[in-house]
């Protein structure tokens, strides 16, 4: 589904986009190489008629309820909202949906996709796993073959996900090239892909990368902020006046802010990982500190130097560390429609240790990112709507994985046992 | 000055041309540029200075360790320009192969007045196609410079008539689907896509040399390739050549030695 604005009569958001050819506004495209086209069609094509197809959407219903859990709860959070200054804050539960996340939405229409399309055997990149672990799921789920390229710097800080993944039965193949981050996996699933395309998908984990994925992956996980609308108007009465989610690639923000680009009243922040800060250089805050450019076959926003050199990006969060995002974050970005700011390594650990200690919810990292903005605007919202101004955050995932990076941030271990 | 021209000349002796690809600043500035001229001497009738990406992802092991070492030793886009001045000025026809950032971020019409006042015949783009191409299209038209736009095993006819419609000076033909660097064996499909592409372009009297890469390694592949395809690219083959010498000197005897052998491979092949 896209945004028809012009049935909504909404002159801040032109739709419906994507276009036909996958740019939202001056973003998004295909800068992919002659060798996927073909493919990238054929997939195009199968997306469209999968979504009209009432086999196909009542099989990925089936599967979002008796198998990952939806709907996700909306959980009032109180005691943490005792720090947000006087905002009410409700939390999307993508965390309590199987696997641990909102990855599962994208990675089961994919794999059903795959299915349909006849291929046998998926591929994936991860920063943190979460997407890795889900996609190793629904392969072990549906039978398929599955290999995860993941950044031998992630398969260090996230372990455990390499683990569950080869418990799940999928190839993990470290990545030596580059920064050995996120990126660079990307990369390694691309020239899997090329050589592979007959009987592989390339399972995509983000609202990014070449026509249709960045429209297919917001489409499979706008069911995200489709419940959340649902959820706070039958708990409140009214919509929120701020809706918050974390950025790196962008999909869970996508995801939660898609069913309320209309809602002209609703507010969309997205926070993106500040690292050590903007300013130092060591962050991965693409909309904040970018500028325009070509990446894994989008245009986007992305981190490059003055020769359009990818540059290396850092983020205590491994889903967060990606010098690109989403092509339709870029153009709300540019609409001015969501705003884009950074949070740091230090606030998110702070907003981390906070929702552990004041709701008995471990959050992944990459979510802390979305509550440490939480308690940044909060004061914001009641200023400018009144006290008990409503934020829905979407907690994207549960913080069990990242149990070594916060031990260890927080000096937790025992004498001895530090690292 | 359009590869065309070589290719027509390879055509005269009834050959395939040979066309020798190396990434600018690999293994240093000097280094590269020696080693492109050494390919010339050696029989190469077409150069590609590749411009070192971060992100090179239609590359295998061998291109990905070059670009890393030139970019590693500070390789940038101007020493790009000043190795396609110093290899042109042999008289052979020198294009760039990219991916579309660097070009993208540099200004496509800023970098299309470059190439050319630096001798360039122009750009070969790998993660670019005609439809998101418009701008470069129309740059190149401005600074009469080529257009090799990629065709692959996968692609349907009206994509190959539409991508040999929007090329100048040669079509790139991979020959298999993967990434770039040496194979043992050419692609079966290798014969059949170069015939199917050959065929859109003569159906309206169009002339446009269809050229062969992607893992080919050595002199009988070029004899080969040049059996049924107007041009014989090699890549990965030079590269390994540098990366195994124990010198530079060493390396460009190797780098000079495969482009005899290559150069004779494509005598061979009719």
């Amino acid at each position: 589904m896209t945004i028809d604005a012009a049935a909504r009569g909404d002159q801040a958001v032109p739709g419906p986009v994507p276009d036909a050819t996958g740019h939202f506004g001056r973003f998004g495209g295909r800068f992919a190489p002659e060798a996927l086209m073909a493919a990238l069609d054929e997939l195009t094509r199968e997306f469209e008629a999968a979504k009209n197809d009432p086999a196909f959407v009542a099989e990925l219903d089936d599967l979002l309820v008796n198998y990952a859990g939806r709907p996700s709860l909306l959980t009032e959070a109180k005691r943490f909202s005792e720090h947000a200054g006087g905002a009410r804050v409700l939390l999307k539960r993508e965390d309590l949906n199987h696997t641990g996340s909102h990855k599962i939405n994208n990675v089961l229409g994919q794999a059903l996709l795959t299915r349909r399309m006849g291929k046998t055997r998926v591929i994936a990149e991860t920063g943190a796993g979460q997407h890795g672990v889900a996609t190793a799921t629904a392969a072990a789920l549906l039978g398929l073959e599955c290999t995860v390229y993941m950044g031998e710097v992630d398969t260090e800080r996230q372990a455990l996900n390499v683990a569950r993944m080869r418990m799940l039965g999928a190839e993990v193949i470290p990545v030596r090239t580059g920064s050995r981050t996120l990126k660079d996996a990307c990369n390694e699933a691309f020239r899997d892909w090329v050589a592979s395309v007959e009987n592989t998908h390339y399972c995509i984990g983000s609202v990014m990368g070449p026509h249709p994925f960045p429209m297919m992956v917001r489409d499979f996980q706008r069911i995200i902020g489709v419940e959340a609308r649902q959820q706070c108007l039958d708990l409140t009465g009214a919509l929120p006046g701020a809706v918050v989610a974390c950025v790196g690639g962008g999909s869970n923000a996508i995801g939660i802010f898609h069913a309320f680009v209309p809602d002209e009243s609703v507010r969309l922040f997205g926070f993106e990982a500040g690292g050590d800060g903007v300013a130092s250089g060591r962050h991965a805050a693409t909309l904040v500190g970018g500028s325009l450019g070509v990446i894994h076959g989008m245009r986007t926003y992305l981190l490059q130097d003055e020769d359009g050199q990818t540059q290396e990006t850092h983020s205590i969060s491994a889903g967060l560390d990606y010098p690109g995002v989403g092509p339709e974050h870029s153009w709300l970005h540019d609409l001015g429609r969501a705003e884009y700011r950074e949070i740091t390594d230090a606030e998110a650990m702070d907003a981390f240790a906070l929702l552990c200690r004041t709701e008995g919810i471990i959050p992944a990292i990459e979510s802390a990112h979305a509550l440490a903005g939480v308690l940044k605007i909060g004061p914001e919202l009641v200023a400018e709507i009144g006290p008990g101004a409503t934020v829905v955050v979407c907690l994207s995932g549960r913080g069990d994985k990242d149990m070594h990076t916060a031990a260890s941030f927080f000096g937790l271990m025992p004498e001895g046992d530090a690292r | 000055m359009t590869v065309k021209t070589a290719y027509d000349k390879a055509r005269a002796e009834n050959r395939a041309a040979l066309v020798g690809y190396l990434p600018a600043g690999f293994p240093t500035f000097d280094g590269a540029v020696e080693a492109a001229k050494a390919m010339v001497d050696a029989g190469c009738d077409v150069i590609e200075i590749g411009l070192p990406y971060t992100d090179p992802m239609m590359d295998g092991p061998t291109i990905q360790d070059a670009v890393h070492r030139a970019l590693v030793g500070g390789v940038r886009v101007a020493d790009v320009f000043r190795t396609v001045e110093a290899v042109a000025a042999t008289g052979v026809p020198t294009l760039v192969m990219t991916y579309w950032n660097p070009v993208d971020h540099y200004g496509v019409e800023r970098f299309a007045r470059d190439l050319a006042a630096a001798g360039g015949s122009g750009l070969i783009t790998p993660d670019l196609t005609p439809e998101e191409g418009g701008d470069w299209l129309a740059a190149a038209d401005a600074h009469d410079l080529d257009k090799v736009f990629l065709v692959a095993l996968s692609s349907t006819d009206e994509r190959i008539e539409a991508i040999t419609r929007a090329s100048r000076g040669f079509v790139y033909a991979a020959s298999l689907m993967g990434v770039t660097g040496a194979r043992t064996a050419i692609d079966t499909g290798a014969p059949r896509l170069v015939e199917r592409t050959r065929e859109i372009i003569g159906r309206d009297g169009r002339d446009l040399p269809v050229g062969l890469g992607l893992g080919v390694g050595n002199g009988a592949q070029a004899a080969e390739v040049a059996g049924f395809a107007d041009g014989v690219i090699v890549g990965s083959a030079f590269i390994r050549r540098l990366l195994d010498a124990l010198d530079l000197a060493a390396g460009v005897a190797g780098v000079r030695a495969l482009a005899a052998e290559l150069a004779e491979g494509v005598r061979k092949g009719r």
